[in-house]
């Protein structure tokens, strides 16, 4: 081990160190890297640029008959980004580093202002993506609230076809943004490491960079409305996207920022699983979720490339001139549709998979069973997101790209169901002779189970060419990846915010509004989305602000119960702050009985999660087994290595000593 | 828990599942699908009927299946039901070697049957009312075609009929009994040509001739919509169209062919894609230059009938 890193990573490393020798000086407070530091980095930043791409281009490039200098555009966010991330402290440390000092940890803190700064503990950036995460899906979900409200008269309008298009294209680009990290921001930075065993993520400057260029994110994407909006949907196909006006820029700058933190996200949480696994979690002991979360990295650093890529090349053409979608200049419309949906289609699958994850997880907690079908399970899981890089022209079957291939198209994306019903098998063989609990967490997950097989089934449908003639590009697309996104992952996700919560904050959650937000979400979802199946069926288009007569009133039906279900989420914000902020009671450390290692550590969680690395001597799912072992031996210091350890955990010791010679920071072998 | 215990669930479940399944598996074919849409006008159109009733009838064992199984379990086996007592763990309750091979075999099967018979109703039908490209490999056995070219642009839908003189309109008539052939292209950014009650749908896009089939089987009137979000006025983008008799047709046609004479020659010669040549992406239909009839590319065009 060449390399101490205990003082770069900024605090008591490992137990028996020393602490760091106290730093001569210290910035005050108010100067040090927070929030509010990086908002003036922002708007800093964004006056800069603004100000730049003035000065260059001013009069020389401008979007046609608009005025608009989309170089000013550009460079003002770009520059905005980065002052964002300075003010965010996120470049202290490689600043520093290129000229040679050795920068200055992060001042350590006990105190609620670090949720406001940078971190390199996962379990505060874990709470930090939280809020983002839902802050994201709440403008969203307002949003929505007014593409409702306009459809709610196919001939009186509201907003006028300017301001609805822009609102249904902010609401899919955020929503899309958000839904790619929502499991895996908040419950993946923060379980991964407590769940495997491990003191921290392998990168924790990485971790806390994603957050924050997430952050920054969600920023350029809401410019996009005050620069005058875009009219493209999410998908921001290519001549009308190179026409488009400024709010354009702010799309196709905050598709390639958030591109950023998902690579960034991705690879780190896939190297931290791989390298940093306990002594003894074997990977056939790893946890469900962490399985999921696995495959969900692996796609997130292997397909977000093309759409940064295909973002610079968008803002490309549209600042320099480049012909990249241009057919008239031997560009191709063609090239966008291509390189966006072999991102977008392996995307739907990062929007799927973390959902699995959370409730098989689940599952077995409030059956009192082990998970049947485990390997399965794993093996769809990892199924699934090879097969998602081979789907991707599905969406464009009706568009004349590569017609021939259609057939093949429609094979790959069938058998994608194949491991896809993986999750259902798995559901369905646990809850045989079980003994099931309704508590708030598993209501969430059998809502999954619910709305997700009227989502995949119907996106078997879809992939039927012939049938697609008809549905394509319907409302019943809309209504078939709001079943699997909104009703899979967003109904997965509460659920293990119900679930985790508890442990996540030390407090306790009223268990009777839970049910109430179920109830209601559950209700009003599938009122809000079924009927547009019909509406789809029956020949509404999407994105469209004027629609048959006849469809009125399954359109208002739909707008009615998608007001409620907006009000369900008021149940969850009051349960939310009520028990965070007004009344806290504090959680027993294990309310549901769970045998998960995440629940095993004492509360609050140390930093750092274990005192020693825990040696793991089971898979958390031994429910129902008389001789159970602990599913960890958590002061292996008193532990026989040779008696105790199954024959497999050897093998696991090496690869992660192995794994701390490559430089994962761990001082000192697993163990002592 | 005793092996005729576990009999008993099964058999309770399966004769449960094949009644509602052969129960509302019927209903559904005798009630609900000839109302499937997109209707029977043309072959297209009935043929993705067909498809997506073929389709539910399967699709609703599946869902029935996971349903009345859930609900069993969730009525049968529920905390307060079944007591205190923990359920049985061990390697018996970790997986089962024959329904996790079943349940792969049963689900592999239904999804190459479905792949089967999708690729059948894609290819036999000649692309069923798909766009397939500007040289589809499935073709109509019938060598009797209309050609009938599909122009959107920001933000309405006009049709040229080559055969009658290339004249441009923004009413789409179509004799019944007949195959069309729609020649589908945009001069400005990507729209989507959604004929509902034809069955087609084919991408509108710009210097691309993407061409769908259809066979006209009743008369009637049916909607065109723009299917690919184009900009502000989107929603607004549609049109009707009407299915008439032959005779109808011809009357319409040759009628409409010598009223817009004097307009047809003012338009550029026709063409299967036009390339907007000043203004780069968002294209003029009439090149704004000094020739007002710039140099069209061809794309082995034939050349319009007079």
């Amino acid at each position: 081990m060449a390399l101490d890193m205990r003082a770069s990573i900024g605090a008591d490393h490992s137990g028996d160190a020393p602490p760091p020798a106290p730093r001569p000086r210290r910035r005050p407070k108010w100067l040090g890297p927070h929030l509010g530091r990086a908002l003036v980095g922002a708007v800093a930043g964004y006056a800069l640029g603004h100000f730049l791409g003035n000065s260059i281009a001013s009069g020389y490039i401008n979007v046609q008959g608009s005025g608009q200098n989309d170089i000013a555009t550009i460079l003002a966010l770009s520059i905005g980004v980065v002052g964002w991330l300075a003010g965010a402290g996120m470049l202290d440390y490689p600043v520093a580093k290129i000229f040679g000092r050795e920068p200055l940890p992060p001042a350590p803190s006990k105190s609620w202002t670090r949720y406001f700064g940078p971190a390199l503990d996962h379990k505060v950036i874990g709470l930090q993506y939280t809020i983002v995460v839902l802050l994201f899906f709440f403008t969203g979900g307002l949003l929505a609230m007014a593409i409702r409200t306009e459809l709610l008269s196919p001939t009186n309008h509201l907003l006028g076809p300017g301001t609805y298009i822009s609102v249904v294209s902010e609401h899919g680009t955020i929503m899309m943004m958000m839904a790619s990290s929502i499991v895996i921001g908040p419950l993946g930075n923060w379980l991964v490491p407590l769940m495997i065993g491990s003191r921290r993520m392998a990168f924790p400057r990485v971790e806390a960079f994603s957050l924050w260029i997430f952050a920054a994110g969600y920023l350029v994407i809401l410019t996009a409305l005050p620069l005058g909006g875009f009219a493209t949907g999410w998908t921001g196909y290519a001549p009308l996207q190179t026409q488009a006006t400024a709010g354009m820029d702010a799309y196709l700058v905050g598709f390639a920022v958030i591109g950023i933190g998902m690579i960034c996200a991705g690879f780190n949480l896939a190297a931290t699983i791989i390298n940093y696994r306990a002594p003894g979690m074997t990977w056939g002991r790893v946890p469900i979720f962490v399985w999921s979360i696995l495959a969900t990295a692996a796609l997130l650093t292997l397909a977000t490339p093309t759409l940064v890529a295909a973002g610079l090349f968008g803002v490309l053409d549209r600042s320099a001139q480049t012909a990249f979608y241009v057919n008239e200049h031997g560009g191709s419309s063609f090239l966008w549709q291509n390189l966006f949906w072999f991102f977008g289609h392996p995307e739907v699958y990062i929007m799927a998979l973390p959902g699995f994850g959370i409730v098989a997880e689940l599952l077995p907690v409030f059956t009192r069973k082990p998970l049947f079908g485990y390997r399965t399970a794993a093996a769809g899981m990892i199924g699934v997101a090879l097969l998602s890089f081979f789907v991707w022209q599905h969406h464009l079957f009706q568009s004349g790209i590569n017609p021939d291939m259609r057939p093949l198209f429609m094979l790959t994306t069938e058998l994608i169901s194949i491991p896809t019903g993986f999750i259902f098998l798995v559901g369905l063989g646990t809850l045989w002779k079980a003994k099931i609990r309704f508590a708030v967490p598993m209501l969430f997950c059998l809502g999954m189970f619910f709305n997700f097989l009227i989502g995949g089934i119907s996106g078997v449908f879809l992939s039927d060419v012939p049938v697609d003639v008809t549905v394509h590009g319907s409302f019943f697309v809309l209504a078939h990846f709001h079943y699997t996104i909104m009703g899979g992952l967003v109904f997965a996700f509460f659920g293990g915010l119900y679930y985790w919560l508890p442990k996540m904050t030390g407090k306790q959650m009223s268990q009777r509004l839970g049910k109430w937000h179920f109830w209601t979400m559950f209700i009003f979802f599938n009122l809000t989305f079924f009927p547009l199946f019909f509406v789809g069926l029956l020949g509404q288009p999407r994105r469209v602000f004027e629609y048959a007569q006849n469809l009125q009133t399954l359109n208002d039906i739909s707008s009615v119960s998608a007001f409620c279900l907006g009000a369900s989420f008021i149940i969850f914000v009051v349960n939310f702050v009520w028990s965070m902020f007004i009344d806290p009671k504090p959680s027993p450390p294990n309310p549901w009985h769970s045998r998960g290692l995440e629940w095993q550590t004492p509360m609050p969680i140390p930093p750092y999660n274990f005192t020693r690395i825990p040696v793991v001597l089971a898979d958390p799912y031994h429910y129902g087994a008389a001789d159970a072992r602990n599913v960890a031996d958590l002061g292996p210091r008193t532990l026989e290595l040779a008696g105790a350890v199954t024959p497999s955990a050897p093998s696991a010791v090496s690869s992660d000593e192995t794994a701390g010679e490559a430089g994962s920071g761990d001082p000192r072998p697993p163990i002592a | 828990m005793s092996p005729s215990a576990e009999t008993h669930h099964f058999r309770r479940l399966i004769t449960i599942w094949v009644v509602l399944a052969v129960v509302l598996d019927l209903v559904f074919y005798f009630a609900v699908s000839p109302h499937v849409p997109p209707g029977a006008m043309t072959s297209s159109a009935s043929g993705q009927q067909t498809d997506f009733t073929v389709l539910f009838m399967i699709a609703l064992p599946v869902m029935l299946a996971v349903w009345v199984y859930g609900a069993y379990a969730l009525i049968v086996w529920r905390e307060s039901r079944s007591g205190d007592a923990e359920p049985e763990g061990g390697p018996k309750a970790r997986g089962n070697l024959g329904i996790q091979v079943g349940w792969i075999a049963t689900t592999t099967a239904i999804v190459l049957g479905v792949f089967v018979y999708g690729t059948v109703e894609l290819i036999v039908p000649a692309g069923a009312g798909g766009g397939e490209g500007p040289s589809p490999i499935w073709t109509p056995t019938s060598h009797d075609v209309l050609p009938v070219q599909v122009i959107g642009q920001q933000w309405a839908w006009t049709y040229r009929y080559p055969t009658f003189g290339g004249f441009e309109t923004k009413q789409l008539m179509l004799p019944v009994d007949t195959t069309v052939e729609f020649h589908v292209t945009s001069l400005d950014v990507i729209h989507d040509f959604w004929a509902y009650q034809l069955g087609v749908k084919a991408d509108a896009n710009p210097s691309q001739d993407n061409i769908a089939y259809t066979t006209t089987n009743q008369l009637g009137q049916f909607t065109v919509r723009c299917d690919e979000l184009c900009g502000l006025w989107h929603g607004a983008m549609y049109n009707f169209g009407r299915v008439m008799t032959k005779a109808q047709f011809f009357v319409w046609a040759q009628s409409t062919q010598r009223q817009n004479a004097a307009n047809t020659k003012l338009l550029p010669p026709f063409s299967y894609t036009y390339v907007p040549d000043a203004n780069g992406a968002d294209g003029g239909y009439y090149p704004d230059n000094v020739d007002p009839y710039s140099k069209v590319q061809q794309y082995g065009a034939t050349s319009p009938a007079k």
